[in-house]
């Protein structure tokens, strides 16, 4: 039961042959054995978990299910919710309480889903191996010494162990598909506007967006499924986005006349041989499914990684503005004037590579370098929304390896911002781009788990959720679970 | 040597929509701190902006008001700084393709005539809240009610070169604002502030550096402001000194300006395309809606009023000044038509006078427009005379009653009965045997003496021009 899919609970509540509470019991349970060693929760409020259980057996009885209903989800902790605390895994934030619910949580709520506490992440988002946050590093559960990948990474690594059968995420570089790719799990990043972003703590808006973190990639569906949909007080999402079957979309089982595009600027230098050994069989799979592989050229590649460390940390330099000590969150003690009230608040609340990328994004912006660097930034992001637009008139959707590398080592890049920053260097055109992704376990490379990314053209997730189903039908790496988390409690 | 001025302004004005900016709460003036307001204006973690298009339309109908040109697509775009009372730390406003560009407002002044000066530009933005020093020690108050307030920020090009000029144009901007309804611009809430550029130069040469003088909220300080900045800067540049850019902040109590910050203090705002609005995309089929909808400008209701009713051009321009004032004026002439000019004499220099002396505007006038019209065709019916009817509208003035009830009621008919008047001329022939000696001998400017005598005797109520006709007569024979 434990590493049951989503959709496996789900009909073995509405057969009658278990209930939302033991469900959730189950979870809970797991949780108080593992969280301690994983840290992947950082607030979970048990009571109130079973309480919504209840709620839901009780709905399920009176007016039968709803499309979640009794199925528990953890979400990170930069949704906001009434609930709870929701920190950001930020001092800035300690202790603080929204008083409301992001929409994607009200979505989940209306849907019967059982709301299990919030995951762990990197500081408001911003880290590819939730070690920068502030409640204390994640760790994945294939390797307790390395890290679960992020910024997602206790959603990750809580879906990875079982400790829930899903999880949301968000991802703004990558922080859904490379913990997903790291841990072994799904994960998917919609078409950015496809999912309101209101409610979500902001990190870089033109880029963020909330995904499914689950074990099947029909799970993913159902959960985008349920969160998706134009918000009117979300000027981003889009009213008129293609509607799509979601669930039938997971039905296809082969790739006959599929088209994958394979970008040669995806397998380069510095890549794990094993991972591109993993990638380059997972692709065979999919010749043998009928697909036909086509070499491409996304020539801008090898300007995302830069682009997107101006634009993101611009974004984020006025998003994060607002923690300012004045209406909410941490404030200094006795502070002498209001720049050091300012000052002082914000350097005890933030952690270093918040700091950095807020100085990072106040510098890009200011005046005399805006050109040199927002600009051109955005004239490169254009570029690579280019490459894909060319790459799409001649294929159906693209693959490519989710990260060059599995998981690394807990402290190996702490102190290289740089090469910490590289690990998202297979993730962040999309969201550049805003176009769907999604990664699922193709393999093992050092005993870790390896991801295969799609890419499909925007609105397309059906073309990501058939590719990635037919491709799941075939192999069995979804299923290998942690060794140490395997067995029941 | 003579000098030049040269002022650009920047008026910031509320748009009285009834909610904000960017969220559902209301503008309402004056609620108690903090009653108005939501996680959105609060700039809480995760809140996003959604456009109030009401604000967009009344933005788009300012601009074609002053024959401006409408982008169809415009963005916004975020102002970055840190203030207490600024809860995002940035302000969304529209720095790089703003709603309108390229208008212009014509005035008249006494100095240099009529003259065009440019509009560069009206963006939207949003208010900031407000902070609350005074009275308190050691902390300040913040209230965020006027946080996201929608504002328009008019910007005109630097085409001044008086302080009466720049009168002028605000006289004229927010004239033209009030008419369409867009703000109630009432300056003592804040809701049309204004922002003087300031420089000068020899006439030919190229600009001076400029100065900005803020926190002026009356007409009277923006002028005084204006005055002594240019002395100020005059001053500065004869004693071989150099104008240094800079804010200045004008204390009306003192009458004087102190400097705010120099350039170099001045804020990087960083400003960069607001991430969380597309772009403002407006169709022409809207722009001409909006159009349509246009009402008569104060211009072309002076036109009207010259040309339709016959009023002096300043009688006209008296009864264009506001809205209120020229709807009065017509629901007037509606209800006396014969009339229009007496209509506008009355109006103008009777009621406008007594409202004056009563501290009231005319929303709280104690008397309609009909009932005022009522009034004028007792004077044209003579059955009071124009004395009289000042005051039959005193007494209207102070207790609202109707002009026939007063008249009914204080028997101030006037009388026209030849019979009658003769009596009260023969009465007062009688009893002045001398004058009229005196009249009849050739001293013909007695005859006003006899006037005066008979209205007297009859308390005003004799009709004047009868009495005229037979005392010429009566006094001859």
């Amino acid at each position: 039961m434990p590493f049951s899919s989503l959709s496996e609970i789900k009909t073995r509540l509405d057969n009658g042959e278990t209930t939302a509470v033991e469900v959730a019991q189950l979870y809970l349970d797991r949780i108080a054995a593992h969280n301690e060693q994983l840290n992947a929760f950082v607030h979970l409020d048990a009571e109130h978990v079973l309480g919504q259980a209840q709620a839901s057996d009780a709905h399920r009885a009176k007016e039968g299910a709803r499309a979640l209903e009794g199925l528990p989800i953890a979400v990170k902790d930069i949704f906001c919710t009434q609930d709870g605390p929701t920190q950001c895994c930020s001092n800035i934030l300690k202790d603080f309480h929204a008083p409301y619910d992001a929409h994607v949580i009200t979505k989940l709520k209306e849907a019967g889903a059982v709301l299990v506490g919030k995951t762990n992440m990197d500081e408001f988002a911003m880290g590819s191996s939730t070690e920068t946050s502030a409640f204390g590093v994640c760790r994945n559960p294939w390797d307790m010494d390395r890290i679960p990948g992020g910024s997602s990474g206790g959603s990750a690594s809580a879906v990875a162990a079982a400790l829930t059968p899903a999880a949301l995420g968000t991802d703004t570089g990558g922080s859904i598909r490379q913990p997903a790719s790291l841990t072994g799990i799904t994960g998917m990043k919609p078409t950015y506007g496809r999912v309101s972003r209101r409610g979500i703590i902001a990190f870089a808006s033109s880029l963020d967006q909330a995904g499914p973190m689950t074990r099947t990639v029909k799970d993913a569906a159902m959960i985008t499924a349920a969160i998706e949909g134009h918000d009117a007080l979300d000027s981003t999402t889009v009213a008129d986005a293609p509607q799509l079957d979601w669930l039938k979309a997971c039905e296809q089982r082969d790739m006959k006349g599929m088209k994958i595009g394979v970008p040669k600027e995806y397998f380069v230098e510095g890549m794990d041989a094993e991972v591109r050994a993993s990638v380059e069989e997972a692709l065979k799979q999919c010749e043998a499914l009928g697909a036909e592989l086509v070499d491409i050229s996304l020539p801008h590649t090898h300007l995302a990684v830069a682009a997107y460390y101006v634009i993101a940390p611009s974004e984020a330099s006025a998003n994060l503005s607002r923690y300012d000590s004045v209406r909410f969150g941490h404030r200094c003690d006795n502070p002498e004037d209001l720049l050091d009230m300012y000052t002082r608040s914000r350097d005890e609340g933030f952690g270093s590579e918040v700091k950095r990328r807020i100085l990072t994004g106040t510098f890009a912006l200011s005046s005399g370098y805006y050109d040199a660097y927002y600009l051109k930034a955005q004239q490169v992001r254009t570029l690579i929304q280019q490459d894909f637009t060319q790459a799409f008139e001649k294929v159906d959707v693209i693959a490519t390896p989710t990260s060059p590398i599995t998981a690394f080592k807990i402290g190996e890049k702490t102190d290289d911002p740089l090469t910490m920053y590289l690990s998202d260097i297979d993730t962040i055109a999309v969201n550049l781009a805003g176009l769907p992704g999604l990664s699922q376990p193709c393999g093992f490379a050092q005993n870790l788990p390896v991801g295969l990314q799609w890419i499909a053209p925007a609105w397309r997730e059906d073309v990501l959720l058939g590719a990635a189903s037919a491709y799941e039908a075939a192999t069995d790496w979804h299923k290998h679970v942690p060794a140490a988390f395997g067995g029941e409690v | 040597m003579t000098w030049e001025v040269v002022i650009g302004l920047e008026v910031h004005c509320q748009i009285n929509t009834k909610t904000k900016a960017f969220c559902g709460c209301a503008t309402t003036f004056g609620s108690e701190p903090n009653t108005q307001t939501c996680p959105v204006c609060l700039g809480m973690p995760g809140q996003l902006p959604v456009l109030n298009t009401l604000a967009v339309d009344k933005t788009i109908l300012t601009g074609l008001a002053i024959s401006a040109d409408i982008n169809l697509e415009s963005k916004f775009d975020r102002k970055n700084y840190f203030y207490p009372d600024l809860p995002k730390g940035y302000q969304i406003t529209q720095f790089t393709v703003p709603l309108v560009e390229h208008g212009h407002i014509d005035i008249v002044t006494k100095s240099s005539g009529a003259k065009r000066i440019g509009v560069t530009r009206i963006h939207m933005e949003e208010d900031a809240g407000k902070s609350m020093h005074e009275g308190l020690d050691a902390v300040s108050h913040i209230d965020l009610n006027r946080s996201g307030i929608p504002l328009m920020e008019i910007v005109s090009e630097p085409d001044m070169r008086s302080s009466d000029e720049a009168i002028a144009y605000l006289k004229n901007l927010h004239q033209v604002i009030r008419f369409l309804g867009v703000s109630n611009a009432d300056m003592d809430k804040g809701q049309f502030r204004c922002d003087a550029n300031i420089s000068v130069r020899r006439p030919g040469e190229p600009f001076g550096t400029r100065t900005e003088m803020k926190n002026m909220n009356s007409f009277r300080f923006i002028k005084q402001a204006i005055e002594y900045e240019i002395v100020r800067q005059i001053e500065v540049i004869e004693d071989d000194g150099k104008v240094i850019q800079e804010s200045r902040l004008w204390d009306s109590v003192k009458n004087e300006s102190r400097s705010m910050r120099t350039k170099e203090e001045a804020n990087d705002y960083r400003y960069f395309p607001e991430p969380d609005l597309p772009p403002l995309r407006v169709s022409q089929l809207e722009v001409d809606t909006i159009k349509a909808s246009m009402p008569e400008l104060p211009h072309q209701l002076r036109a009207r009023f010259e040309t339709a009713f016959g009023l002096s051009a300043y009688d006209a321009d008296v009864l264009t000044q506001t809205r209120e004032l020229s709807d009065w004026y017509e629901t007037l002439v509606a209800g006396h038509p014969a009339d229009p000019k007496q209509c506008a004499n009355w109006m103008a220099n009777e009621l406008l006078g007594r409202l004056k002396e009563m501290n009231k505007d005319l929303a709280h006038c104690p008397i309609s427009a009909q009932a005022f019209a009522l009034l004028l065709d007792r004077i044209a019916d003579s059955t009071i005379s124009g004395k009289i009817a000042k005051d039959v509208l005193d007494a209207m003035m102070e207790t609202g009653v109707s002009a026939d009830d007063f008249i009914e009621a204080n028997g101030l008919k006037q009388v026209s009965d030849s019979g009658a008047i003769d009596a009260m001329i023969q009465t007062i022939m009688d009893a002045n045997p001398k004058p009229l000696e005196t009249y009849r001998g050739g001293k013909e400017k007695l005859f006003g003496f006899f006037v005066g005598q008979v209205m007297k005797a009859s308390k005003g109520q004799a009709n004047p021009a009868m009495v005229n006709q037979r005392l010429k007569e009566m006094l001859k024979a």
